[in-house]
């Protein structure tokens, strides 16, 4: 018998650098490409696979676990279908800024460019949607490689990077590199962490002297790690000023709070919008400047001096001009601001911050997300209150789709802590939820993990009922079925003279017999006040739940800024009318 | 930062690590993100190294600037990103060859002007010259257009390439 080969094919090195960099799971799906790849993970038994059912939910997967845990995602995928199966998700990790490494299998050196079976030029595809990409070409720089992609993935402003891996070199034999000791000295790339003192000073000056103050605060600090929301709850309480988050940053500051404004932008409290419109001075951290916060740029906040903290300059200056920008990690700026800080004591103007205080709380008393409450229907807001009631207590993690339902869900749950919260912001990815929702109960699975859902995205990752099944993974699915696309619906109301083109969800499946069908439980709900009950026996099974909660179809997500106007032309509710919108407003998104 | 909205030309050179890909990623941030590019020079500079300098004429408002150069120095291959235009006084060169085909008159009125700019001839047959010509754009452009009268058939344009003056290393 032949003795065992010597364990240094490329394959097993790249494994053993997985395992280097604290990987514990992938998510991925097999192929040609990436035979020796699954032959190694055979092997072994420290790296877990999560097998999915297509390549983009790999990537949502990742996502999930990586926002959930602050770690990085990993996904491995074959050659050609594989790659470009994972575009969306890794444009989607490039918009949110989340660290994922993804492994793609690669035709074989001698065969790139030969239009093989299955090849696509993945790192030309994948270059605009990555933070950075690589091409392997020999085996002695693949665990080098991988090692500076983790370190890519992780630092700076985090994001996706693709590793692509062609079959030969992942089958030639070489030496292991470890990681290197010391976190990356990279050549060229040295992300800026550590902020200007000079720059904090001055910001700490421009917010001691402010009248009508606002935080502004995004994902960036929820990238950064849990302590920078623990500091930013520490320094906005030492202020006593009004915060508000964006999509990205809810649970970055507790939601119960009073100094709590909700979140702002297109779909943002009345009280939050109106602040960043009336503020002197905003104080940015970790946001930017997104256009479905801003609305029309040239009305937006005109009154306030700026001051923008971001890890990536690029992001400064942008889209909006800012008065005093601060290039660093969102932890190690608010540790030095708190230290200036508490070092100056500075006078806050007590006055004019009680008279802000006093104006927002008239915005406040609008009740801003008050809705219509029904007996016969139920209503989605409605829906989502229930639900935030039953699961507020217990140890929860929300993923949502994209449309009505992930703003009615921004608005209506609550978010106390950071990485609770998996939404697809920048991109808007219909079936982000579903496989995010797998991601984050792999890394948490004794939690209740919830993707909120409409009818429409769910279906476009639906597949995935067979991934929850074969790892028995208790993701419960809470759909708010109104047989629309509800939010193309309405801007076709409210935009397009009622004319609901192509919207309406036809030929639905039946949600409870596709749940048995897959094996999960099937649940449905239409009446009010049932739905109490519905939602606790969900909580109580310990096992994949599809939630089919029927709601009134015509419900409207309000406040909404309509495009192209300001923060102080929102239409509260039904009866506000849009004003006449102008062709450019009815040109943007 | 100004806010003004009038849109200027920029020098800007970049130092990058010479591996595949890195033209692609500079001229696809420039596509995908909307900036102009007016010329693009790129060559190995250090062998040793491994390095490339790219030299990019680009023109935009002192915020869409500011972008590119933000937006290229996030570029994990990319070392430096230097303004030629606001870091004070630097050297631009370009280098071109221009073939003119034309017999009596125009001929000589051809190689009387290329005199003039310092152009070399580095090709003539009985009807044809080709001129290399080298100098800032400006000078560049101003002998092709001299030429278009006189029997120009072809233009080869180097781009242009810039370097600050004084001893300072980039």
């Amino acid at each position: 018998m032949k003795p065992e080969e010597p364990a240094t094919t490329g394959a097993d090195l790249l494994v053993k650098a997985l395992i280097d960099e604290d990987v514990e799971v992938v998510f991925g799906y097999p192929g040609g490409a990436v035979l020796p790849i699954y032959d190694s993970l055979f092997k072994q038994n420290r790296l877990r696979h999560i097998l999915v059912r297509h390549e983009q939910a790999a990537v949502h997967a990742a996502e999930g676990y990586a926002r959930s845990t602050g770690r990085v995602g990993v996904v491995l995928v074959t050659s050609g279908p594989g790659a470009t199966n994972a575009v969306t998700g890794l444009t989607d990790a490039l918009m949110d800024s989340i660290p994922i490494v993804c492994l793609t299998g690669q035709v074989a050196t001698h065969l790139i460019g030969n239009d093989a079976f299955q090849e696509a030029d993945t790192t030309g595809i994948t270059r605009p949607c990555t933070k950075h990409n690589y091409l392997v070409k020999s085996v002695e720089a693949l665990a080098r490689t991988v090692h500076e992609a983790f370190y890519v993935a992780r630092s700076g402003r985090p994001g996706p990077v693709v590793i692509d891996l062609p079959k030969d070199v992942l089958m030639n034999k070489h030496d292991y590199t470890a990681p290197p000791k010391n976190p990356v000295e990279h050549k060229s790339y040295r992300p800026q962490t550590k902020p200007d003192p000079k720059k904090i000073e001055q910001a700490i000056e421009m917010i001691a002297k402010a009248k009508r103050p606002v935080f502004y605060v995004g994902g960036g600090v929820i990238n950064s790690g849990p302590k920078a929301s623990k500091l930013l709850a520490q320094f906005v309480h030492m202020t006593g000023y009004p915060i508000t988050n964006t999509l990205m940053g809810l649970g970055s500051f507790p939601a119960s709070d009073k100094q709590f404004l909700g979140m702002l932008g297109m779909h943002g409290t009345y009280e939050a919008n109106l602040a960043m419109h009336g503020c002197d001075v905003m104080i940015n951290i970790g946001a930017r400047f997104d256009d479905r916060i801003t609305g029309n740029l040239t009305k937006f906040s005109p009154g306030s001096k700026k001051i923008h903290v971001d890890i990536d300059p690029s992001s400064i200056n942008k889209n909006v001009h800012v008065d005093l920008p601060v290039v660093g990690d969102a932890t190690l700026v608010l540790e030095a601001m708190i230290k200036v800080w508490k070092a100056r004591e500075p006078k806050v103007d007590l006055k004019a911050l009680k008279a802000w205080w006093a104006q927002i709380e008239t915005w406040r008393a609008r009740n801003c997300l008050a809705y219509k409450s029904d007996k016969e229907t139920i209503k989605p807001q409605f829906a989502l209150e229930r639900l935030y009631h039953h699961i507020k207590d217990k140890d929860h993690y929300i993923t949502t789709e994209v449309g009505q339902h992930q703003m009615w869900a921004a608005q209506f749950l609550k978010f106390e802590q950071p990485n609770r919260w998996m939404t697809s912001g920048g991109l808007g990815t219909m079936g982000y939820g579903f496989p995010a929702a797998m991601g984050v109960q792999i890394a948490h699975p004794d939690s209740l993990v919830i993707d909120v859902a409409g009818e429409a995205s769910i279906m476009m990752n639906i597949q995935e009922l067979s991934t929850v099944a074969q790892y028995h993974l208790p993701v419960k699915i809470f759909i708010l079925n109104n047989h629309y696309m509800g939010m193309v619906r309405q801007w076709q109301e409210l935009l397009h003279g009622g004319r609901y083109s192509e919207s309406y969800s036809e030929s639905l499946p039946d949600f409870v017999k596709l749940a048995d069908a897959f094996g999960a439980v099937g649940l449905r709900c239409h009446e009010p006040d049932k739905l109490d009950g519905v939602i606790q026996e969900m909580i109580k099974i310990r096992r994949p739940v599809i939630v089919d909660v029927l709601v009134d179809e015509a419900e409207n997500c309000f406040p909404m800024i309509p495009s192209g106007a300001a923060h102080n032309e929102m239409l509260l509710g039904p009866d506000d009318k849009a004003g006449k919108l102008s062709d450019e407003g009815l040109a943007l998104v | 930062m100004s806010t003004s909205k009038s849109i200027v030309a920029h020098t800007i050179s970049v130092l990058v690590a010479n591996e595949p890909g890195i033209l692609a990623r500079v001229v696809g941030l420039f596509s995908g993100r909307g900036y102009n590019i007016e010329s693009l020079t790129v060559a190995e500079t250090d062998a040793k190294e491994s390095l490339s300098r790219i030299t990019i004429v680009t023109k935009g408002t002192p915020m869409i600037i500011e972008q590119i150069k933000a937006q290229l120095d996030r570029l994990v291959p990319v070392y430096k990103v230097r303004d030629l235009t606001v870091e004070g006084p630097h050297l631009e060169r370009e280098l071109a060859l221009v073939k003119v085909k034309g017999t009596g008159e125009k001929r000589v009125e051809a190689l009387r002007l290329a005199d003039v700019f310092r152009a070399k001839v580095i090709d003539a047959k009985a009807d044809s010259f080709v001129f290399e010509v080298t100098g800032n754009s400006d000078k560049v452009q101003t002998f092709i257009g001299l030429m278009q009268g006189l029997g120009l058939v072809d233009v080869g344009r180097t781009g242009v390439v810039a370097m600050s003056r004084g001893g300072e290393a980039f």
